[in-house]
């Protein structure tokens, strides 16, 4: 074993620290291999169709050899790579699946070859399953990992096309030879947005406690200010006569004063007057007139859309019953605000 | 042998207070053995099943303090099923028949009932310590009980435990002649407490050092109990909501300037983030921080509180410090030795965590380190060797990137050679847990470096058997192995089923283990317990050898097979 592991990155050379160099050597043609013997074997039920069947899939520009340094991108490589974002995952390999990014794409997919209920995580398992038992052929020595190391490699970059809907493509070429591209590009170029993550049960390794509390914290929002939880409460702004809406997060203040000179501040360009809060300090409800001392004057007044599609005048509840039943704002011309409701 | 009498070597062994050092003594010879376990004050049991309460009992005559722990490391993430086992009732009454004068009792992950915490409170006059980590099973009655009945009561501390609370009125059932309070810990109670119940008790406990509220404590209450409490060491704030121009407030200013000992802060449950200048003047001497559940205060206010912070040797925040504001820990906290950042938004898109570049700056600002939880967004190889070379002293090292097995992103290598360079480099690691991208690579360099390891944890690693195989092989000192969703079979389980006598347990979930090779062990070793646990009820269709096993534990006992086990869960 190489004393300079701590180098190892540099090295390259011994064969137990960098499998890449093992792998260099047999490139495309031992990912094709790898391919067909991980593969066929775990076509299920779903008929994914065999993947030979699709090795013009197979992009060799993307398994083609590119020894980069550490840190290098390879940026060109992106579009025919992003099947993943393509929104098409069957729902079997959504559940209990991460979703298309970074590195779970590959996995995913991998499931959908097993079929397996288990999840992305069970689909790995069983394709290693399958590569030890070639293993005692392959690996005559205990210190040789490499062809165990490069197949596993290869095969969770195996591409692998379903036919039918799901069109599900796992499409990596072999990463441990030094190749940069895949999942990093991907995922940058992921247009698809990533709501929430799949749950794997029991990932990430949180005390369910902790879960429980931290979604209670933010679902009392009553006196926090703040961000708790997933935190933030972004609402469009409306200014009559401004030319564009504005965005705010409601989460950024505390009280109605703090609002209304982010407003201000934020809409001055298209009024006249002066800036500078006045106001009592410390009071969290500003009544009717004195929003509209603040707002440039008498001439515009401050005024949301609540839950219920009413339009309200700002300024009449408690600021966190406001954050929580706002779900817009708009500045508007006092002579069109008579008769909002309070 | 014997030079001295009986009661020398006694009053030597009162100065060797670790658990493995009297546990050795105890087995230099038969007169040490006697000696020392009729001296034996304090026992750990790790896995409540390893022993029976009435071995226990009658071993320990002398028992004072017990700690025990029940359901495996996994049932923190939902992998064990509710009513696995763990029951703590067993040896509470076998403890009360006995005459063991028991005064401390410390359980983790246990399942404690209404009905046990009264019989503990009756049972034991002296009972004086009860501390409950991340139990569930019992309600404010249960506690009510306590409060009432134990009259010399120093110690209740409660620690992230799922308790059904009934509301309030438990505090008010410590009678008025209890003064002997030294910790009380309720953090982790959901409901209202009785405030004027809360302030009186504290009022009357001269020697409260440690408190900590919950949720339900305003801000006003908590000014009145630190001006009645100003001696407080620990402080566990509860709700820190309030109006930075008010009365309360400016009193609550003066109260914690009072408090000269506080060295360590948790809570917040509820945070007004600018009305954290009052606890500056605490900062300074803070050596525990702990805002892990104040998803609140982040950004600069959160920066500044860390600034006055300069003696912090533990903290624990959340993720969404990032990586700059790990870098202003990195240049405050000299004296850093334990870091812990959990995810603030676990299953969300990922926006608020930190990447390596965080722990990176850590590591070079804080050479100390020795203790590490990190959840993070992702890491590199590079980012690990260079933690590694700044920091030698890790004894616990727990990475969890979010995307378990997200390779290096830079160099979309797997993370052999970053975890490899930890464990070559920390010489005295005993805890691990891996994630990341992960080949057998990173196995056979654990096993070879990692000569001290007690404790590895493994999910979505491994290529093939060998793996384990390396981990089995190499690390001699491994006490707890748990491995979710790894290609690991029967091969690798069954290779030295003798090393399982010499660990603590094992924990298999979704590999590729079979029945028949858990048969196989559990035939070999009867000194094993191995269990299945079989939530689908798949294994009563179909009992066929090959079928693999979802979910195994298995682990050392010297009492059999346990007696309590559900229906779901096969014993071989």
């Amino acid at each position: 074993m190489s004393p300079l592991l701590l180098g190892a990155e540099e090295e390259g050379q011994s064969r137990v620290s960098s499998p890449s160099v093992e792998c260099i050597s047999q490139n495309g043609l031992g990912i094709r291999e790898w391919n067909y013997l991980g593969l066929s074997d775990f076509c299920s039920v779903d008929s994914s169709g065999v993947p030979d069947d699709n090795g013009n899939n197979l992009n060799l520009k993307a398994t083609e050899l590119r020894l980069g340094l550490p840190g290098s991108q390879s940026p060109e490589r992106e579009t025919e790579h992003c099947f993943l974002n393509s929104g098409k995952l069957d729902e079997k390999t959504l559940f209990p699946l991460l979703p298309s990014k970074d590195g779970i794409c590959s996995s995913s997919q991998k499931s959908v070859v097993t079929g397996n209920k288990r999840g992305f995580s069970e689909v790995k398992g069983t394709i290693y399953t399958e590569k030890k038992w070639m293993g005692p052929g392959a690996v005559p020595d205990s210190q040789s990992l490499q062809p165990v190391s490069h197949g596993k490699y290869s095969v969770a970059q195996a591409s692998v096309k379903k036919d039918g809907p799901a069109n599900v493509i796992q499409e990596q070429p072999c990463t441990s030879n030094g190749t940069k591209v895949n999942r990093t590009d991907i995922s940058n170029n992921s247009s698809a947005p990533t709501a929430n993550r799949a749950q794997v049960v029991g990932w990430p390794p949180i005390r369910s406690f902790r879960t429980k509390t931290l979604t209670t914290s933010s679902k009392n929002n009553d006196e926090v200010d703040g961000k708790p939880g997933p935190g933030t409460l972004f609402v469009k702004v409306s200014m009559d006569g401004a030319p564009y809406l504005r965005k705010v997060d409601l989460r950024m203040y505390s009280t109605y004063q703090e609002l209304s000179s982010a407003l201000e501040k934020m809409f001055s360009c298209f009024t006249l007057g002066q800036c500078g809060a006045h106001g009592t300090p410390g009071k969290e409800i500003l009544s009717e007139s004195k929003l509209k001392d603040l707002l440039h004057g008498s001439e515009y007044v401050l005024t949301y859309e609540d839950k219920d599609g009413d339009w309200m005048l700002v300024g009449d509840v408690p600021w966190e019953m406001f954050i929580e039943t706002c779900r817009r704002l708009k500045i508007m011309k006092s002579a069109d605000a008579i008769g909002l409701g309070k | 042998m014997n030079y001295f009498p009986d009661e020398v070597l006694e009053h030597v062994f009162d100065f060797i207070t670790s658990h493995k050092d009297r546990n050795s003594v105890s087995l230099v010879c038969k007169s040490w053995h006697k000696i020392e376990r009729y001296s034996r004050q304090r026992v750990f049991i790790g896995n409540c099943y390893s022993i029976s309460p009435e071995r226990l009992i009658a071993r320990f005559p002398g028992l004072k303090s017990l700690t025990l722990k029940g359901k495996p490391h996994f049932a923190d993430f939902n992998l064990v099923p509710h009513d696995w086992g763990g029951f703590v009732y067993p040896w509470i009454k076998a403890l009360a028949k006995s005459r063991i004068g028991l005064e401390e009792l410390r359980l983790k992950r246990m399942v404690v009932s209404d009905e046990s915490l009264e019989l503990l409170s009756k049972s034991f006059v002296n009972f004086k310590s009860l501390v409950l980590v991340s139990c569930e099973g019992f309600t404010t009655d249960g506690l009510a009980a306590i409060a009432a009945n134990c009259r010399f009561l120093r110690e209740l501390d409660l620690q992230e435990n799922e308790v059904d609370d009934h509301r309030g009125h438990w505090l008010s059932c410590f009678p008025e002649s209890c003064t002997s309070l030294i910790s009380l810990n309720f953090a982790c109670l959901r409901g209202e407490v009785n405030l004027g119940a809360l302030e009186r008790l504290v009022s009357r406990s001269p020697n409260l050092k440690s408190l900590r509220l919950n949720r339900a404590v305003p801000l006003d209450t908590l000014q009145k109990l630190l001006m009645r409490a100003p001696q407080l060491v620990d402080l566990g704030i509860g709700s820190y909501v309030h109006d930075p121009f008010s009365e309360v407030y400016n009193k609550l200013k003066i109260a914690i300037q009072r408090c000269k000992s506080i060295r360590s802060l948790s809570g917040f449950l509820e945070v007004a983030p600018h009305c954290m200048s009052a606890i500056y003047p605490i900062c300074g001497n803070l050596t525990f921080l702990n805002l892990s559940y104040a998803p609140g205060l982040h950004g600069n206010k959160l920066m500044k509180l860390i600034q006055h912070c300069r003696k912090l040797q533990r903290l624990w925040i959340l993720d969404c410090i990032g990586d700059k504001g790990l870098g202003v820990v990195a240049l405050t906290c000299k004296e850093l030795q334990e870091l812990r950042v959990f995810p603030s938004d676990p299953f969300g898109a990922g926006n608020a965590a930190v990447t390596e570049e965080g722990l990176v700056l850590v590591s070079a600002g804080c050479p100390k380190l020795n203790s590490l939880l990190y959840f993070c967004q992702q890491m590199t190889n590079a980012a690990l060797i260079t933690v590694a070379k700044n920091c030698p002293n890790f004894i616990r090292f727990r990475l969890c990137i979010l995307d378990p097995i997200k390779p290096d992103p830079v160099t979309n290598q797997p993370l052999d050679e970053g975890f490899g360079a930890i464990v070559q480099s920390c010489k005295g690691l005993k805890r691990l847990s891996l994630s990341g991208l992960l080949t057998d690579q990173v196995f056979l360099y654990i096993g070879m470096y990692a000569e001290q390891l007690e404790m590895l944890s493994i999910a979505f690693a491994a290529d093939s058997d060998k793996g384990m195989l390396y981990v089995l092989n190499g690390c001699k000192k491994l006490r707890k192995l748990e491995i979710r969703d790894c290609p690991f079979g029967d091969a690798a389980l069954l290779e030295d089923v003798g090393k399982y006598e010499t660990m603590r347990s094992l924990w298999m979930s979704s590999c590729e283990v079979t029945l028949g090779g858990c048969k196989s062990v559990a035939e070999k070793m009867p000194s094993l317990n191995v269990e299945i646990i079989d939530e689908c009820e798949q294994m009563e269709f179909n009992l066929d050898d090959k079928q693999k096993v979802d979910k195994m534990y298995l682990y050392r006992t010297l009492v059999g097979h346990r007696k309590d086990a559900p229906e779901y869960v096969s014993i071989l």
